[in-house]
């Protein structure tokens, strides 16, 4: 029978320890009461504050539970998400010229969570609320080759026809999705509403998890070429604008 | 072809920032300092000014390497900063006498309420527009004049010099000790309480009612010309730029026709209105303030500030822990329709603009069995809605231009119900542009104007898009009903804290 692992019961003794001081403590009380040397201790608590799960105070050096520990169970706030991501998704809409959305997912469909304006001074109304399909857009297709588990399977969708363009065919939007996946961002080349289209690329969290999805939308012959690819950096700013989102919630570069 | 930008330091009250501007006004890059604020007694808050300058000598190389560019790419440096921070120093050896008094610290209370007791209040205003009130530089210098040794004799005989923090920076940047330039620019200037609103120079009834030698004031100059090059951080460079930060975000925000105005919001929130070429004279308890000089064109401003906004959300946050984030107060507020019939007025030091009482203190009213953490939430960001419609009609009063739309920036204009509920209770669009570095970009603009980088104000109102817009949708008769509400609440904040004698 394989025994724990010894480095993780380590690591939950420690976080219920500063959990039930209630106060930042130095290293050397918490290697105390758990009968541990101070280099292992310090070596688990740089490894808990990485993750997210424990703060250290840049003037006293001492630690404490972290507020990324609480989002264990909710998965991440929708208004932390967009505080976190407003600069870049402005700087995105800036070098693209386009509207930028951010999703995240909410049962069958995806929701606009943040919302930036196409830098044009044209009319324009807020969207943040407004659900998308997740079969039809950039943002829910992206969802569903990135976050499996956020979102029912492609079988569980109805997948109904929104113009000519539409995958509403269970076998061909599974193709898709293992063509985005593999090439790291989603598009949608009209299929939600004729002649507007979009791109969307995963925002991540620690450990890869993703959170939420980026996207810019605008008329599909802005956004792509004749043969349907999209303009080499539109796709470079939008990934670069997705890491940096995703740097910010504690992912790897 | 080589890249051509501006720097911007924005010298903030908790950090120092170096940004780049394209011509475009977009930002290439930025780089941040924080520096430690001390708290050697209640209601005292100090910066020490050589650790804010080293700060800059580090975050300006930080910024160009982020950019990838060298000081050759740089055309100009704008200054923005925290206003009314006061710092004297010796023009020998570039050591500040003491710690910087910033704008938060209330020390000069007794002092304030004995030019009140001398009769003098009415001469102030008067003269420099400003209520004597312990937010501006004059009493603070005033201060260290009477308990720094050796700083009246100093600054009597030359040795010793006065500025806020721009004109700290500039000194150092363009030599030091070293014939640094010595220059104040005219929004800063007409923060102190020193200076003369209609000459716009200092005035002297205004320097003997505080009792301060004209010898160690710095010069006062428009904010966008050159007033001289860096001899260091950026060598060879023009300071060709320096404005008061909510001076800048006026400037930042394109609000360049009488009648515009913006709102930054941050821990505080500061409403400016350009009143255009003429001193609009406040009767509804705002301050009549200099807006911008750039080139010939004057342009005077009405300013409201709000002294409790970011930092009532903090507050919910850190001393009730109803929040683990600030943003999600918005996540708690959206949790129920509306307060419920509760309210807050953050009143924590008295009462700013329009109402200036300073013996108010904070209350919560309302308060039923029913009322939950969901309501607060929602009397929390409603407290920033109502205040800010306070200022707004105050403004639209004095000025006789009506606000018709609001331009906002800060970091809570990231918070959407907020942001809506002001569009709400004003009844007019509020507009976020985008790139929320309004501050910083005015800053920058005052500068690239100055070496002919952007030509006029027109290709920087070119520069400015909208990235968000809220429209009003309250039902007439509830405005009308909660204001009620909250102008009950406030009166029930009124005359708690007791008088501070005068000194």
């Amino acid at each position: 029978m394989p025994g724990t692992i010894q480095s993780i019961e380590r690591a939950a003794a420690i976080l219920r320890l500063l959990g039930s001081a209630g106060r930042p403590m130095a290293l050397a009380e918490i290697a105390a009461p758990l009968d541990l040397a101070r280099p292992t201790v310090h070596g688990i608590l740089r490894t808990l504050r990485e993750v997210g799960f424990v703060d250290q105070d840049r003037d006293t050096g001492r630690y404490a539970l972290a507020a990324g520990l609480s989002r264990l169970g909710s998965g991440w706030d929708r208004h932390d998400l967009r505080s976190r991501a407003m600069n870049w998704a402005d700087s995105l809409a800036g070098s693209a010229g386009q509207e930028v959305l951010l999703g995240m997912p909410a049962g069958s469909t995806v929701e606009l969570v943040h919302h930036v304006f196409r830098p044009d001074g044209s009319p324009q109304r807020l969207r943040t609320g407004e659900q998308l399909p997740l079969h039809a857009s950039a943002l829910g297709k992206c969802l569903l080759g990135f976050a499996p588990i956020a979102v029912p399977r492609p079988h569980e969708l109805d997948l109904q026809r929104y113009t000519g363009r539409t995958v509403v065919a269970v076998g061909m939007l599974t193709e898709h999705l293992a063509t985005l996946r593999h090439r790291g961002w989603a598009a949608d080349v009209g299929e939600y509403r004729t002649g507007m289209g979009g791109l969307a690329a995963p925002v991540r969290t620690s450990g890869g998890l993703v959170v939420g999805v980026l996207g810019v939308e605008g008329p599909v012959d802005e956004l792509f070429s004749g043969g349907g690819t999209p303009t080499p950096r539109l796709v470079e700013h939008l990934l670069n604008a997705a890491r940096e989102i995703s740097v910010g919630l504690g992912a790897t570069r | 072809m080589t890249e051509r930008v501006v720097a911007a330091i924005d010298q903030g009250t908790t950090s120092t920032r170096c940004l780049l501007f394209n011509p475009a006004g977009r930002m290439l890059a930025v780089a941040q300092r924080e520096h430690r604020q001390y708290y050697p007694r209640s209601g005292w808050v100090e910066h020490d000014a050589e650790e804010i300058w080293r700060n800059v000598t580090r975050i300006v190389p930080a910024a160009l390497r982020s950019a990838g560019l060298g000081p050759e790419n740089i055309v100009a440096l704008g200054i923005a900063n925290q206003r009314e921070t006061t710092v004297i120093w010796d023009r020998h050896t570039g050591a500040p006498l003491a710690r910087a008094i910033t704008w938060q610290d209330i020390r000069t209370e007794g002092l304030v309420a004995g030019l009140v007791e001398a009769g003098r209040a009415e001469l102030v205003t008067e003269l420099c527009g400003l209520p004597p009130a312990t937010y501006f530089a004059g009493p603070r210098l005033r201060w260290l004049l009477d308990h720094v040794p050796g700083a009246r004799a100093g600054a009597e005989a030359g040795d010793v010099l006065f500025g806020t923090m721009e004109s700290w920076l500039v000194w150092q940047l363009t030599g030091g000790p070293d014939g640094g330039r010595h220059i104040t620019d005219v929004t800063n200037a007409s923060r102190t309480m020193l200076m003369d609103l209609r000459t716009r120079q200092w005035s002297p009834p205004l320097l003997d009612a505080l009792g301060v030698p004209g010898r160690m004031l710095p010069e006062i100059r428009s904010n966008s010309e050159v007033y001289g090059t860096c001899t260091t951080v950026l060598p060879g460079v023009p300071v060709a730029g320096a404005l008061g930060d909510q001076h800048a975000a006026l400037v930042g925000q394109a609000c360049f026709e009488a009648g515009e105005a913006k709102c930054t919001y941050g821990t505080g929130a500061f409403l400016l209105m350009n009143t255009g070429p003429r001193i609009a004279r406040s009767t509804h308890g705002l301050i009549p303030t200099v807006g911008y000089v750039l080139g010939d064109e004057v342009r005077y401003a009405l300013e409201g500030s709000i002294a409790v906004t970011g930092s009532l959300v903090q507050w919910f946050r850190d001393a009730l822990g109803m929040i683990s984030t600030a943003p999600q107060i918005e996540t708690l507020a959206a949790s129920v329709p509306d307060n419920g019939g509760c309210y807050i007025v953050p009143a924590f030091s008295g009462l700013y603009a329009p109402r200036w009482h300073p013996e108010a203190r904070g209350v919560m009213v309302g308060l039923t069995s029913f009322i939950t953490r969901g309501h607060l939430a929602r009397a929390v960001l409603e407290a920033t809605g109502w205040q800010t419609r306070e200022v707004v009609d105050a403004m639209n009063a004095d000025s006789g231009l009506p606000v018709l739309r609001l331009k906002v920036d800060g970091g809570m204009t990231a918070n959407h119900l907020l942001m809506q509920f002001v569009a709400d209770v004003l009844d007019v669009p509020v507009e976020r542009p985008l790139g929320s570095e309004a501050v910083s970009l005015g800053a920058a603009y005052a500068a690239g104007l100055a070496v002919g980088y952007w030509t006029d104000l027109e290709v920087l109102r070119g520069n400015w898009h909208r990235a968000a817009a809220w429209e009003p949708a309250m039902d007439a008769e509830v405005r009308r009903r909660e204001r009620e509400n909250w102008s009950r609440a406030v009166d029930r904040s009124y005359g708690w804290a007791p008088p501070p004698a005068p000194e």
